[in-house]
């Protein structure tokens, strides 16, 4: 049984979330093969070492160069049908779940998006998630290849066993006008300002508590003496007091810091699952039966306009700051 | 110009999901329910569009007969049409789902003429399939891009633009009628006006009978992820709690340099 895994890379590296899928391949017990769009480098295939690929098969083409999501689809639904690949697996990235479902289109299979396990069989007996993972379903999945998507970081990812690199070979798919037809056209830079929401160490969030735009400013102090980012929960952006890019949740943004301070932030599954990956959550709340309490680590039960004011002045005694 | 926007309807759940006693569905009885997130700004892209450019504007959703009420919210802020595909409530895997949509829509364009654009949430808020929209657009034979956060229509042409994965953006170009799956963040929704609301009350709702093709995958049953709760530690009560939370910061490392 061939299973067949396409690896996302940048700067010669494969993503954090296809080194996810990989693990979710190696869990199969057998050797996969896996397909890199793009520049081959002898550091990538070291990035591939010992993570259960028996085989790398490349698709340098220049007109790949800029994703293309009916391409990569027709690369990698051809490939598989060469190798007579049984399960083919992405990231759970948006480019993953994109080109997965293209591939799912055009053969017209089923795919399942976002799985935790599989567990085997024919069909085959997969978990996966609902709600970005508040919620989990056992199905199966019958269908004579198997799309896959690995839901993010809800796979371990081990450290790479010791092994030679995977052999090489390169990939030439039949591409034809159509399917080139849709692709980057072109690229906006970020504009970089402030700490970054995705790399703070510490983010202070503020929620419905807050009760305004205004009332931001306690929480701005704060965030400003601890280096950290500020975040808001989706009622802040649906009022319009703050913009969606400064968004925590399943709509929003997924964060990692190892402090996240909740303030005035009840807890709606959808928020917590972007602050799941928190070391540490402190919520301050006047209700002590709030749901983020549930989640939280430490709490501050009282007003956030009280309590974040008394804080900050407590840190600069504390500093000097 | 003329815009389908597809919508799914979803519960509110709030704090704390809580299964039926057969482990099949979410216990809804003491639940709102609401557009899919991802879909109320495919709605309000819709009357902007519409709004700028004239045309007509359409919301569709598969689902049971109360469904309707999305689509009367969707009416009430601004969308002209609406469409029910009743089924009797059961779910629909995304594979169903998109071939009774492509269905609607390949019926009402003999009637009405093409749409040229047709909007989709990226994923739903529930099953977070990633693909209905992709599979309608395969199915009519249109380019379709993911992830849209920008949305720009003119002269038959529309630039749809989505985050990069490195920062940025990466920006499409398609020929329309194209299909785009929205994210949230294209805009920031309207609320509707009471005028509003008691007009999408006495619209019309044209309702279809959809043919179900099965696909997969399979629901078994649901159950709730383990050992996500974890065991709070109060440690002080209003203004009172500073040295407390400070000393805390010190002893996570977060008090910085």
């Amino acid at each position: 049984m061939t299973v067949l895994v396409l690896v996302e890379h940048a700067e010669n590296r494969p993503d954090r979330l296809s080194l996810e899928a990989l693990s979710v391949a190696a869990s199969l017990g057998e050797p996969g093969e896996a397909l890199v769009i793009g520049r081959w480098s002898t550091e990538l295939a070291g990035g591939l070492a010992g993570r259960g690929i028996g085989a790398v098969h490349v698709v340098d083409d220049p007109r790949l160069a800029e994703f293309a999501p009916v391409a990569w689809a027709a690369s990698l639904a051809q490939l598989a049908a060469e190798r007579s690949a049984a399960i083919v697996i992405a990231a759970g990235s948006d480019r993953g779940n994109e080109v997965m479902a293209h591939i799912g289109a055009r053969l017209d299979l089923p795919m399942a998006a976002n799985v935790t396990e599989i567990l085997g069989g024919e069909p085959l007996r997969l978990v996966r998630q609902r709600w970005a993972g508040s919620l989990l379903e056992e199905s199966t999945l019958d269908a004579p290849t198997k799309l896959l998507t690995i839901a993010p970081h809800a796979v371990a990812v081990p450290e790479a066993a010791a092994g030679a690199a995977p052999a090489v070979a390169m990939f030439a798919p039949q591409l034809s006008d159509a399917d080139l037809a849709v692709a980057v056209a072109r690229r906006l830079e970020p504009d970089l300002s402030g700490v970054s929401l995705a790399d703070a160490r510490v983010v202070v969030g503020g929620g419905r508590g807050v009760g305004s735009p205004e009332g931001f400013a306690d929480l701005e102090e704060l965030a400003g003496l601890l280096g950290a980012a500020v975040g808001v929960s989706r009622v802040v952006t649906s009022q319009g007091w703050r913009p969606h890019t400064m968004q925590i949740g399943q709509t929003g943004m997924r964060i990692a810091p190892d402090l996240y301070i909740a303030c005035g932030i009840s807890g709606a599954i959808q928020h917590i699952v972007g602050a799941r990956a928190a070391k540490r959550i402190l919520a301050i709340n006047t209700d002590p039966e709030a749901p983020i309490m549930a989640v939280a680590d430490y709490a501050v039960i009282g007003d956030l306009h009280q309590v974040v004011p008394a804080i900050s002045a407590e840190v600069r005694r504390v500093t000097g700051r | 110009m003329n815009i389908l926007v597809c919508v799914k309807r979803v519960p509110a759940t709030g704090g704390k999901i809580v299964l039926t006693a057969d482990a099949q569905d979410i216990d809804t009885r003491f639940l709102g329910f609401t557009i899919s997130p991802h879909e109320e700004c495919g709605v309000e892209e819709a009357v902007r569009i519409v709004e700028a450019h004239t045309g007509s504007s359409t919301v569709l959703t598969l689902g049971p007969e109360v469904a309707s009420e999305q689509l009367r919210d969707a009416m009430a802020i601004g969308i002209d049409n609406a469409v029910l595909l009743q089924t009797d409530g059961a779910d629909w895997d995304a594979y169903a789902t998109a071939g009774a949509i492509a269905d609607a829509i390949r019926e009402l364009e003999a009637q009405a003429g093409a749409f040229d654009l047709i909007l989709f949430g990226n994923e739903a808020a529930d099953t977070g399939d990633f693909q209905v929209g992709i599979r309608v657009a395969t199915a009519l034979g249109r380019p379709v891009v993911s992830g849209v956060k920008g949305i720009a229509a003119a002269d038959g042409r529309v630039e749809a633009r989505r985050e990069a994965a490195g920062g940025g953006w990466e920006v499409f170009d398609l020929a329309m009628p194209a299909v785009l799956g929205v994210k949230e963040g294209l805009n920031l929704p309207r609320y509707p006006s009471v005028p509003g609301r008691l007009r999408a009350r006495k619209k019309e709702i044209r309702t279809i009978t959809p043919a179900r093709r099965s696909g997969g995958p399979t629901k078994e049953r649901l159950r709730l992820p383990e050992g996500t709760e974890s065991q709070v530690e109060v440690i002080g009560q209003g203004a009172a709690a500073a040295p407390a939370v400070v000393e805390l910061f010190r002893k996570l490392g977060v008090l910085g340099r």
